[in-house]
C-alpha cells in the first residue's frame, strides 16, 4: 500500500512534521516539563526544606561545630576551605531529587501517560534534568550567600568565582545523570533513596570536600586522592582561593566526560525500556 | 490481511493475532479485535487477564511479540507517532500531578499537545467546565475526591480531541455515585462520535456503556458479542446463599436441585451455593426459601443477584467456580477475592 493510501486512511490526523518543527517541539516540550517540575517543587514544603534549609544547616554545622577541630593553613582558614567542598557536596546531593522523582513517576504511571501523548520522548528526561539544574543552582547560590555571612570570601577574582560555580553545576548534572539512571532502573522510591545514600555519602565525604585528605588513614587516602569528587573540589577550591588549577581541572573534565558518556546512554536506555 | 472490514470501512481499531509474553507469563496469546468507528467496545476480564497489556500495546507503550494492531489505520509499531496523535488514554489518574491545580494540569497537557498558551488555557477552562470541575479549577488536585481526580484525568486525555479513546478501568475503586457520574460522561463522549475502548471488571459497566463486549481470560478472547448475547449465555439471575454447617451443604444442594437451570454450584471452601434461575428471579427465590425451610437447612446471606463476571466465566468456560482450568490454573473464583496474586502478576508483567 502506498504512503498516500496510508494517510488517506485517517483524515484529520496531522501529517508527520518536518525535523525543524520537531526540534522546536522537543525544546518546547522540555520547557513545559521543566515548568511542571519546578511548580511541583515550589508547592511541596518538604522539597523546599531539602533543597534550601538542609544545605544551610550543613554550612553552619561544619563551620561552627566541626570547623574548630579542623586546622587549615590556607588563606581564610576553614570556612574558605569548606564552602567549595560543601557546594560540590550539595550539587551531588541534589541528584537525590532526580532519582526519587523519576522513580515515583515511573511507578505511578506518569511516564507511561506522557509517552502516550504526541510529545517529544526526550522531554521527560531532559525536562527533569533542566528543572533539577535550576533547583541545584538556587541551592548553590544560597550556600555561597550563607558562606559569605559566616566569613567565606572568593579571593581569586570574579571570573574564577563564576568558573567555580559553573564547574559545580556541571558536576551536579553529571551526578544527576547517574541518579536518573538509578531512579529509572530501580523504579521504587524508597529503594532509590536507600541506594543513593550507599554511593553518594561515601563518594562525597571520602573526598577533600570537608577535611584535608592527609588527616585520613593511609588506605583511605588512596581512595580519597583518586576519586572524581576530590578532583572537582580541589579545582573549585583553586578557582575560589587561588593556586594551580590546570592539573585537577583536566582530571575533573576527564571524569565528568566519562560519567556523561557512560550514564547518559544508560539513563536514556532505562527510560526507553521502562516504558 | 486487509485493514478494512467486510463492509469496506476501516475500523477505528483493528487487532490481529496479537501476542505478548513477559518471560514465562503469556499475557496475550493471540487476540483479534475490530472496533468500528464511533462505537464502544467493552473489554471484560478479571485482573491479570491481559486487558491492560492489550491497552498498552494499542497506545504504543509496549511492543507486541507477534500480530499487528492498527489504530485509525496506523500501525502501532511502525506509525507510533501518528497513533499517538489520534488517541487519548485515561484510567488510573496517572496524568494528574497532585500538587498542581486542575487548570495547571490541563494547561500543561495542552502545551504537550502543542497548543499555544492562550489555546491551552481556554481548552483547559472549557474541559473543566464540561466535567463540572470549574469550582475546583484553582485548587491543588490532591484536594479533589477520587471521582473528581478521575474526571480530571479523563479531561486530560481529551485535551488533544482524540478520535479514539482508551479507558483503562475508569471506575475501579470509585464509590457508586461517582461511578454513575463517570458513566454519564462516558456515554456523552460516545454520543459525540468518539470511538471508545473500555476495559472493566464489571459486567454491568460493560452492559451500560458498550455496543460490543469481548471477554478476555488468560490472554485469549473467550467470547464476543453484545451484552444481551452474553447474558443469554449466562442464563439470567442467580440465587445464592451460604450454609454455616459445612456438613449440610449436600442436603441444601439436594433441596434446591430442581429449582434452577442445571445443577446448583456448591463451593466447599466458602460453603457458598449458587443456583442459576434464568428470568424467574423473585419467583425462584421464594421457591428456594421454601425448599430450604422444608429441608430444615440453616442458611445465611440468601440473596438474588444479577449475573456477575463470575457467572459469565462459569457459563463461558464451563468450569465450576473452584475447578482447575485446562492450563492448570484456577479459574472463575469470585471477583472479590480473585486475585491479589493475579493482579500483582499483571503489574510485574507490565
Amino acid at each position: 500500500m502506498t504512503a498516500v493510501a496510508e494517510r488517506a486512511g485517517a483524515p484529520g490526523v496531522p501529517a508527520e512534521p518536518g525535523p525543524l518543527v520537531r526540534f522546536g517541539w522537543a525544546v518546547s516540550d522540555t520547557l513545559t516539563i521543566t515548568r511542571r517540575n519546578l511548580l511541583v517543587w515550589m508547592r511541596v514544603p518538604a522539597y523546599l526544606v531539602f533543597t534550601v534549609i538542609q544545605p544551610v544547616i550543613f554550612v553552619l554545622m561544619f563551620r561552627y561545630v566541626f570547623g574548630g577541630a579542623i586546622p587549615i593553613n590556607g588563606p581564610g582558614g576553614y570556612v574558605n576551605f569548606l564552602i567549595p567542598g560543601i557546594v560540590a557536596q550539595t550539587a551531588a546531593f541534589a541528584s537525590f531529587g532526580t532519582a526519587i522523582a523519576l522513580a515515583t513517576e515511573l511507578k505511578k504511571g506518569v511516564i507511561d501517560r506522557l509517552r502516550s501523548m504526541p510529545m517529544a520522548r526526550s522531554a521527560v528526561l531532559a525536562g527533569r534534568l533542566v528543572a533539577d539544574t535550576g533547583r541545584m543552582t538556587v541551592t548553590i547560590l544560597i550556600i555561597i550567600g550563607v558562606g559569605y555571612a559566616v566569613g567565606f570570601r572568593f579571593i581569586n577574582g570574579f571570573g574564577a568565582a563564576v568558573a567555580m560555580i559553573l564547574l559545580a553545576i556541571v558536576f551536579g548534572v553529571a551526578i544527576c545523570c547517574i541518579s536518573a539512571y538509578t531512579g529509572l532502573a530501580i523504579g521504587d522510591e524508597e529503594s532509590v533513596q536507600a541506594f543513593g545514600l550507599i554511593w553518594l555519602f561515601p563518594l562525597t565525604f571520602l573526598s577533600s570536600a570537608f577535611v584535608p585528605i592527609r588527616t585520613m588513614p593511609g588506605w583511605l587516602q588512596a581512595f580519597a586522592n583518586n576519586q572524581p569528587v576530590t578532583y572537582v573540589v580541589d579545582t573549585m577550591r583553586a578557582l575560589a582561593l587561588g593556586g594551580p588549577v590546570a592539573a585537577n581541572l583536566w582530571k575533573s573534565i576527564a571524569w565528568l566526560a566519562g560519567i556523561f558518556i557512560v550514564f547518559v546512554p544508560l539513563a536514556v536506555r532505562a527510560y526507553r525500556r521502562a516504558s | 490481511m486487509s485493514r478494512f472490514n467486510e463492509a469496506g470501512e476501516q475500523p477505528a481499531i483493528l487487532v490481529e493475532g496479537l501476542t505478548k509474553s513477559f518471560g514465562e507469563v503469556h499475557a496475550l496469546r493471540g487476540i483479534d479485535l475490530s472496533v468500528p468507528r464511533g462505537t464502544v467496545l467493552g473489554v471484560l476480564g478479571p485482573n491479570g487477564a491481559g486487558k491492560t497489556t492489550a491497552v498498552r500495546i494499542l497506545t504504543t507503550l509496549l511492543l507486541p511479540d507477534e500480530g499487528r494492531a492498527l489504530v485509525e489505520g496506523y500501525d502501532v509499531v511502525r506509525d507510533a507517532a501518528a497513533v499517538r496523535r489520534s488517541i487519548g488514554l485515561a484510567g488510573q489518574s496517572a496524568a494528574i500531578q497532585e500538587e498542581l491545580t486542575g487548570q495547571e494540569n490541563l494547561e500543561i497537557v495542552g502545551r504537550l499537545y502543542h497548543l499555544r498558551w492562550p489555546q491551552a488555557r481556554s481548552r483547559a477552562t472549557e474541559l473543566l467546565e464540561q466535567f463540572g470541575l470549574s469550582d475546583a479549577a484553582d485548587r491543588a488536585a490532591k484536594t479533589y475526591s477520587g471521582g473528581m481526580q478521575r474526571r480530571l484525568d479523563l479531561a486530560a486525555s481529551l485535551v488533544g480531541r482524540p478520535k479514539v479513546l482508551f479507558l483503562d478501568e475508569p471506575t475501579t475503586g470509585l464509590d457508586p455515585r461517582s461511578r454513575l457520574g463517570m458513566w454519564d460522561i462516558i456515554r456523552s463522549l460516545a454520543a459525540d462520535g468518539t470511538t471508545l475502548l473500555l476495559t472493566t471488571q464489571y459486567l454491568d459497566e460493560a452492559d451500560e456503556l458498550a455496543n460490543e463486549i469481548v471477554v478476555i481470560d488468560h490472554g485469549l478472547v473467550i467470547a464476543a458479542g453484545t451484552a444481551e448475547e452474553l447474558k443469554g449465555r449466562v442464563g439470567g439471575d442467580v440465587v445464592e446463599f451460604t450454609v454455616p454447617d459445612r456438613g449440610r451443604i449436600s442436603d441444601a444442594v439436594a433441596a434446591v436441585a430442581r429449582i434452577g437451570d442445571g445443577e446448583p454450584n456448591a463451593d466447599k471452601e466458602t460453603t457458598m451455593v449458587s443456583i442459576r434461575v434464568g428470568g424467574r428471579g423473585s419467583e425462584a427465590l421464594i421457591e428456594v426459601v421454601r425448599a430450604l425451610d422444608a429441608a430444615g437447612v440453616e442458611t445465611r446471606g440468601l440473596a438474588l443477584r444479577r449475573p456477575s463476571l463470575d457467572d459469565v466465566f462459569l457459563a463461558l468456560t464451563g468450569h465450576a467456580a473452584e475447578d482447575e482450568g485446562p492450563g492448570g490454573r484456577r479459574r472463575g473464583r469470585r471477583s472479590g477475592r480473585r486475585g491479589k496474586d493475579s493482579e500483582d502478576m499483571e503489574r510485574t508483567a507490565s
